[in-house]
């Protein structure tokens, strides 16, 4: 269950719309159930008290909308953001996609989002509806009587089991306490696809990406993937493609968008939250991160504005190609 | 009606195997369910639906439409096509079973394709009941009974039995092959299943979810509705909802050159892609909003237009599971639908 | 299987004869490799040209059905297969099926009637299979005033017929206009909508336009001036097209397809479609 709540942020939103700080607040819109919630824009109070809401099915990280949202909005707009979120907040800004002096980022604290898919395995089909109480979700059905009662932490994402930060590296307000970074295990399954022989790996990775159904989900929710025009949808790009013509394609298009997120993508899980075939996309930019931290040293993307990372940058340090390709040996 | 003992099934699945390739839902490692071939072994899934929809038999992702050679000036046409084997696809659903229907009279409208018929006249379809339908069911909302799923033969699954109907000539064909291992019996248990089943039905939370408000010649009233614009805001323009939609339709014809040949495929394209409609001399949808409207447009007024005012939607629920930021159909008929939609 | 048909399957046409009409628009002569026409077309249809490996599009077919030989395309140089094919040689073989759309109604709304041809630039090409089927049945027909306008005098399309064979019809009368004053033009110089004002032409007329979207806009705001009703006037609409069959589902606006109940629309019509086009 969340420790800030609804009300507060929506308090909070309306003690800013109103005093003309901001003209507009993005946040999370009520669905059809309790947990298909879509981000939107709130004008204003009404909007807000009908529709706002704040629950474990909060996991969009609006990062990524800022750079067209705030194009379309005059004056401030106001963003809340998980700690996790401020992390894809400060690498947009790194990289000039959005103007500061637009938003007012209020930096809310998270107790990790539940997937709806988990819930769904746990509790079955015919959800009514999901209440929160500790650390507990009581899980309304249709098909029993008594709610089925299930752990948030059972349930919680893959990127929430592996949190990396409760710390928020970017806010123009705090709301609640702040927490600090967190020594995860988010490279354990990286190590063990390292493990693997080359043919596990590559067995691994073909039964992965056979799913994929070029749907792009995976870029277009990326805060690391916003060009205008991306080279996959270019026809005279040379690699505009909208399904694999065969199933080296089929790779292509996932390798070279981990290739270009890489040391820029701050782990922040949308991808593989969004996918609808389960592909854990998230492991091929976690792979990079880390190589990066054992190539050139600790460094997590977005967690200072202006730095330049390991990959754009050179100093005489730097690891030679050959010592990387030593180190890739009859594996690489 | 016949019927068999729920442990016979694997008996049976190995009947129809022995003459066709056999498909139904297996759960991945995941626990996900998808079409899959069956062998021995392989365990019928007890999920509601497949994550992907049924489509594929016929109008797969991809698909070779034929091939060239190209030697100085001259080109030589390869006709790539082979007839199809018979194949059996178990396990629909009632609202998949439609939307075969709503993709026939796309690709067998004249002029017929001849890529999808080939496959449509070789496949039979073995659909079967709902038992528990979900929060993201609205199939009756095009008039469908999950209770009573066409196909060539339908299937009724109980605790402990199974049972069988034959719809269509090819269906009585293939239960007749099963004669040993089914028994005629009557409908009593099924209809005992489907009061039950049209019960729930009456508590889906989208019980009550009309289309009222849309269908043939209500282009004028709703393509300028000021909703479009709140709608389609958190829209990413991804694909996932064309993807797994059972009826969405529109491909796309591209040229692959394999280095020995051209082959020319198809492919699912979408609607939502910002360079569907992009022509070197300029873009009737040149927003997401406007991509986005013409998809729920397709779907709710167009499609009807030109089909006897039947909608191409099927209410199975993907895109409301699916979506990146749960941006639906049901949210676009209940805004644009009105209050009485609520 | 094979003896399924299929149009998505081409033929295969020669092409005999390239002409430089403009320095960006060229006229392709297609027949199949036994020498004859490929299929039969009414005018105003459209026909899908392929360059295997490169891809395939949709043009509108300039020849007049009246001509038995042979069919043409004349095509603007503007994208992949267009680009390479202004670079196709004499003997080049492509791929063509067709023929998709619904033609104008030459032998039932314009039977008996005046016609009034308005175009601008590489527009003339649809309407250049119209007007010399027109032209063919002459009696069939009243007056008919041909209005053309380009950018520069080496911008028109046809020039050569233009003034050849349509200025000397009987009772043909041929109205050129360019953009800007230029060396060798002493005819009219204005822009087409502005010129169909000046012209002031009676509505005892059917009118047929193409062009670039910003010229159909003001002539069709010119016409109505003049007292023109929608019904007297036809255009043709160009959409990204993939299958020419209305299944691939692209080139729709609203429930229509360009490529199947299109592209062929009198005005009254367009005005039942939602402005997306």
């Amino acid at each position: 269950m969340q420790k800030i709540t609804r009300e507060q942020l929506i308090d909070k939103a309306v003690s800013l719309l109103s005093d003309g700080t901001v003209e507009c607040v993005l946040g999370w819109e009520k669905g059809q159930f309790d947990y298909d919630i879509t981000p939107a824009v709130f004008n204003d109070e009404n909007e807000l008290r009908e529709n706002f809401v704040w629950n474990d099915f909060c996991g969009a990280n609006f990062s990524k909308y800022l750079v067209s949202k705030t194009r379309k909005c005059n004056g401030k707009m106001l963003v809340f953001l998980k700690p996790c979120d401020t992390y894809s907040f400060n690498q947009l800004l790194t990289e000039h996609r959005f103007d500061r002096e637009k938003v007012y980022a209020v930096g809310i604290p998270c107790e990790g989002m539940a997937d709806i898919d988990k819930i769904k395995a746990a509790c079955g089909d015919g959800i009514i509806s999901i209440d929160a109480s500790g650390d507990k979700l009581n899980v309304h059905t249709l098909y029993s009587d008594e709610p089925i009662s299930v752990s948030a932490e059972s349930v919680f994402a893959e990127r929430c089991m592996n949190c990396k930060s409760k710390k928020h590296v970017a806010y123009d307000e705090l709301l609640g306490e702040d927490g600090d970074v967190i020594e995860s295990h988010r490279f354990d399954e990286v190590a063990e696809i390292e493990a693997m022989t080359p043919d596990e790996r590559f067995a691994f990775w073909q039964n992965e990406l056979s799913r994929c159904i070029r749907c792009n989900a995976c870029r277009d929710a990326c805060p690391a993937c916003t060009c205008e025009k991306c080279v996959f949808d270019n026809p005279n790009s040379g690699v505009e493609n909208k399904a694999a013509a065969n199933s080296f394609e089929e790779k292509m298009f996932h390798i070279i968008r981990a290739f270009h997120v890489a040391g820029r993508c701050t782990d922040c899980g949308e991808c593989s939250r969004v996918c609808p075939q389960h592909i854990p996309l998230h492991l091929l930019n976690r792979k990079f991160i880390k190589d990066i931290n054992s190539f050139y040293g600790d460094y997590q993307a977005g967690a200072e504005v202006g730095t330049r990372a390991p990959l754009v940058d050179y100093t005489t340090d730097d690891l030679e190609p050959g010592e990387v390709f030593e180190r890739g040996g009859d594996n690489a | 009606m016949r019927k068999c003992s729920l442990e016979k099934l694997d008996s049976v699945f190995a009947e129809i195997a022995n003459s066709f390739k056999l498909y139904l839902p297996v759960d991945d490692k995941d626990g996900k369910a998808k079409y899959s071939e069956w062998a021995e072994g392989v365990k019928w899934s007890n999920a509601l639906n497949t994550v992907r929809s049924p489509k594929d038999f016929f109008f797969p992702q991809t698909e070779d439409l034929m091939g060239f050679k190209c030697s100085g000036k001259n080109i030589e046409i390869i006709d790539t096509r082979n007839e199809s084997e018979d194949f059996v696809v178990f396990g629909v659903r009632a609202c998949d079973v439609k939307s075969f229907d709503i993709l026939d009279r796309v690709f067998l409208k004249d002029p017929v394709d001849s890529y999808y018929s080939n496959r449509r006249d070789h496949g039979i379809i073995i659909s079967v009941a709902c038992t528990r339908p979900a929060e993201t069911c609205f199939c009756h909302t095009f008039g469908i009974d999950p209770t009573e799923p066409a196909g060539d033969i339908s299937v009724w699954k109980t605790d402990s039995e199974v049972f069988w109907q034959s719809n269509t000539e090819k269906g009585a064909a293939l239960l007749e092959k099963l004669q040993a291992l089914t028994e005629e019996c009557d409908a009593d248990a099924v209809n005992d299943q489907k009061e039950k089943v049209s019960a729930i039905m009456k508590k889906l939370p989208l019980a009550g979810l009309t289309a009222d408000k849309f269908g043939a010649g209500k282009t004028k009233e709703l393509f300028d509705a000021p909703e479009w614009d709140s709608l389609s805001e958190a829209c990413l323009g991804c694909g996932t909802c064309t993807f797994i939609c059972p009826t969405c339709q529109c491909y796309d014809i591209k040229d692959f050159n394999t280095g020995k040949g051209v082959v020319r495929f198809r492919c699912w394209d979408s609607c939502m892609y910002s360079e569907f409609t992009k022509m070197s001399a300029g873009q009737p949808r040149l927003t997401q909003k406007e991509r986005f409207r013409q998809r729920f447009m397709h779907k709710l007024v167009y499609y009807p237009e030109n089909n006897d005012g039947l909608f191409s939607c099927v209410g199975c629920g993907r895109c409301l599971a699916k979506c990146p930021i749960s941006m639906n159909i049901v949210k676009v008929m209940k805004t644009i639908g009105g209050k009485e939609n609520e | 299987m094979n003896n399924r048909q299929e149009t998505l399957i081409p033929k295969i046409g020669v092409i005999t004869d390239v002409r430089i009409d403009t320095p960006d628009i060229k006229t392709f002569r297609v027949v199949t490799p036994d020498g004859v026409k490929p299929f039969e077309h009414r005018p105003g249809q459209c026909a899908m040209l392929s360059v295997p490996g490169v891809g395939e599009a949709m043009f509108s077919i300039t020849s007049s059905p009246t001509n038995t030989e042979y069919m043409e395309f004349s095509i603007k140089k503007c994208g992949c297969v267009t680009d390479w094919l202004h670079q196709a040689e004499p003997g080049q073989q492509i791929t063509i099926r067709g023929p998709y759309g619904k033609p104008f109604p030459v032998d039932d709304e314009f039977a008996g009637k005046n016609l009034l041809f308005i175009a601008g630039g590489v527009g003339l090409a649809p309407l250049r299979s119209v007007i010399n089927y027109c032209l063919h049945y002459r009696d069939h027909y009243g007056k008919i005033d041909i209005v053309y306008g380009s950018r520069s005098k080496d911008d028109l399309l046809d020039y050569k017929e233009i003034i050849d064979d349509w200025s000397n019809s009987n009772d043909v009368h041929v109205h050129l206009t360019i953009d800007r004053e230029q060396e060798g033009w002493d005819g009219h110089v204005g822009f087409v909508p502005n010129y169909v004002k000046e012209l002031g032409f009676d509505t005892d007329k059917t009118a047929i336009l193409c062009g670039p979207p910003i010229m159909i806009k003001f002539t069709l705001d010119g016409l109505y001036s003049l007292g023109f009703e929608k019904t007297q006037i036809y255009t043709t609409l160009e959409m990204r097209m993939k299958c020419g069959i209305g299944k691939c589902g692209r080139c729709n606006v609203g429930s229509k397809y360009i490529c199947k109940d299109g592209p062929v629309f009198r005005f009254d019509e367009l005005d039942e479609l939602p402005d997306e086009y």
